[in-house]
């Protein structure tokens, strides 16, 4: 707690970040404050197992695959610029503006956001998502309480709905049809009741 | 309005997924399996990375609107000229006006304690004895009270604990005893200290007995449990004071009471503590400040503002056991507080979550997809603003 600025100095290469992630001084500092929380050593990383802690998240069907997707470069640490780039693909998307083609896509647009969704999926990245693929990402939402043939024949429909082009998986652009809404976003927060 | 950062939509999984799946042909009702279902698990997740529910919980209330403190204003940063002079003021009386005299008071009220009780103690055991020993506590508690600009407002005064009861209340600060011992004088319970505290606790000890543990006591709860067993079967001894939740927590809600204490016995009396958040947060989180800092903070708030609300007795019914009794105390607790009642256990903030947790979740949502014939029509029944018609 205490000014904002105060904290912003703490971090290294603050305008950029904000500049990179739109995301603005006070949401940062938000950020910030939580990396520290969880970053009970205070090595300035967090680990998987620094995600684990957070119970709400173990609790989670597909606890392990989202942190898996802070760690997808491969490094069993990130820092804090990570940390905030991967959130800053789930700020709201500007959709009224006008795109300039000539600058980059920005990080939290819809298509970043299906693209970020879409790895969640191919864990081997190759670009489709394969049967195995699916049936995985199946058999952690539901576990023990259905059986393999219905894992199966789920995953048999869910293909033959989406695939398009016959070649038994789900590409970038057949995926893409999956209609998003507000899902993949975090947006402003309601304050504590009373 | 300082803008923050996640939404809590507070949908049901049921509600969410079927705004997800609104744009498909295909409804909930006909239980397949959508690409985007797995989103909803994602969002949660990540919402659960930014901000949790539990860890909210252990850390202060945010206010709508600025009190002055920069202490509760998570965004604080440069508005105007005029506010900053403002606050500065504020500074300025807090710090070299009010304090001071605070502190005065403080040292008085816990000086006159330990010397009172102690003379207290050289009488011998009976009823002169009881009621000057009450009167001493009482005064103490008083000035301390005042030391901490405390004003307590008391609720249903008829239900107040009576001797050989159990009181059990929602814990935020340490002040809930302060709070507490200014209307009624109760027995505490809690853990030997050395230094100052200590010899606090022993003088009181020579008035009117409370219950004190030495640290390898705590461990045996058969120990502890038959100790407070004898002090309420005594019935001319005074209402045993215990909070069962374990920890502070932020006086937003009630977490899950641990079944110890209801497994003694007797009456228990449940009271309600809430803290205007407004004129001083009450809050002592414990991995940010340590004791005295905590007390420091609280004397260069503006006030401390507190409703206690006694509610009437309660005792365990038949065929209930201890904890499903602590439930039904809690809820009562966080109903008259207007505090949430969290199913939470106040333990959380250090273990880590059971197995089960996750398989309820998976069970909820692969009751959705496969489960047609389990599910109920009533599920349903508020969920979604288009008419899923199910079978």
């Amino acid at each position: 707690m205490g000014s904002t600025n105060s904290t912003l100095s703490k971090i290294p290469n603050v305008e950029e970040l904000m500049r990179e992630t739109g995301f603005s001084p006070a949401h940062i500092v938000r950020l910030y404050d939580r990396f520290e929380s969880l970053d009970k050593e205070k090595t300035g990383h967090l680990r998987p197992e620094d995600f684990g802690a957070i119970n709400r998240l173990a609790m989670n069907p597909i606890g392990d695959r989202i942190i898996g997707a802070f760690f997808s470069s491969g490094q069993d640490t990130v820092d804090f610029h990570s940390f905030v780039r991967i959130l800053a693909h789930f700020r709201p998307a500007e959709n009224n503006r006008p795109r300039d083609p000539s600058l980059p896509e920005p990080v939290n647009s819809r298509i970043s956001k299906l693209k970020f969704a879409f790895q969640l999926y191919d864990l081997d990245k190759d670009g489709k998502i394969s049967r195995a693929e699916l049936l995985q990402v199946l058999r952690s939402m539901m576990e023990m309480q259905v059986t393999e043939e219905q894992l199966e024949s789920i995953a048999d429909r869910t293909i033959q709905e989406a695939d398009l082009d016959r070649d038994d998986a789900i590409s970038f652009e057949e995926f893409r049809k999956v209609p998003l809404g507000d899902t993949l976003t975090l947006t402003q927060q309601r304050v504590a009741s009373k | 309005m300082l803008t923050r950062l996640i939404q809590r939509e507070g949908g049901s999984m049921e509600q969410e997924m079927g705004e997800l799946r609104r744009y498909r042909t295909q409804s909930i009702s006909r239980g397949e399996f959508a690409l985007s279902d797995s989103f909803y698990f994602y969002r949660k997740g990540l919402e659960s990375i930014v901000d949790d529910q539990v860890t909210q919980r252990f850390s202060s209330e945010e206010l709508v609107s600025w009190n002055l403190l920069t202490r509760t204003n998570h965004n604080f940063h440069y508005i105007s000229l005029r506010l900053t002079i403002i606050w500065g003021l504020g500074v300025i009386i807090r710090y070299c006006v009010l304090f001071p005299l605070r502190i005065t008071l403080a040292i008085i009220g816990l000086s006159w304690l330990v010397i009172g009780t102690t003379l207290v103690g050289f009488l011998p055991k009976n009823r002169v004895k009881t009621w000057l020993s009450e009167l001493v506590h009482l005064m103490c508690y008083r000035i301390c009270a005042r030391g901490l600009s405390a004003t307590i407002q008391y609720h249903n005064k008829e239900n107040k604990p009576q001797k050989g009861g159990i009181c059990v209340a929602n814990h935020t600060s340490p002040i809930d005893i302060v709070i507490l011992a200014n209307d009624g004088c109760y027995a505490m319970v809690g853990q030997c200290h050395g230094g100052l505290m200590g010899v606090i606790q022993r003088s009181m000890v020579r008035s009117c007995p409370h219950v004190w543990f030495e640290r390898s006591e705590m461990r045996d709860r058969h120990a502890v449990t038959s100790r407070l067993r004898a002090h309420v079967a005594a019935k001319t001894n005074l209402p045993i004071l215990i909070f069962p939740e374990g920890t502070c927590i932020n006086n937003t809600s009630v977490m899950m009471f641990k079944k110890g204490s209801f497994e003694i016995g007797g009456t228990i009396y449940p009271v309600a503590i809430k803290y205007d958040p407004r004129f001083g947060d009450a809050f002592w989180n414990s991995a940010k400040y340590n004791m005295v800092s905590y007390l420091l903070r609280m004397m260069t708030s503006w006030a401390i503002v507190v409703n206690v609300w006694y509610l009437p007795p309660m005792t365990r019914e038949e065929g209930e056991d201890a904890a499903q009794f602590a439930n039904r105390v809690k809820s009562a607790i966080a109903h008259q507080g207007g505090l949430l009642d969290m199913a939470w256990d106040g333990s959380l903030k250090r273990d880590k979550v059971k197995e089960e947790f996750k398989e309820q979740q998976q069970k909820m949502y692969s009751s959705m997809v496969v489960g047609k014939k389990r599910r109920k029509s009533e599920t349903f029944r508020k969920d979604n603003q288009d008419t899923v018609i199910l079978e």
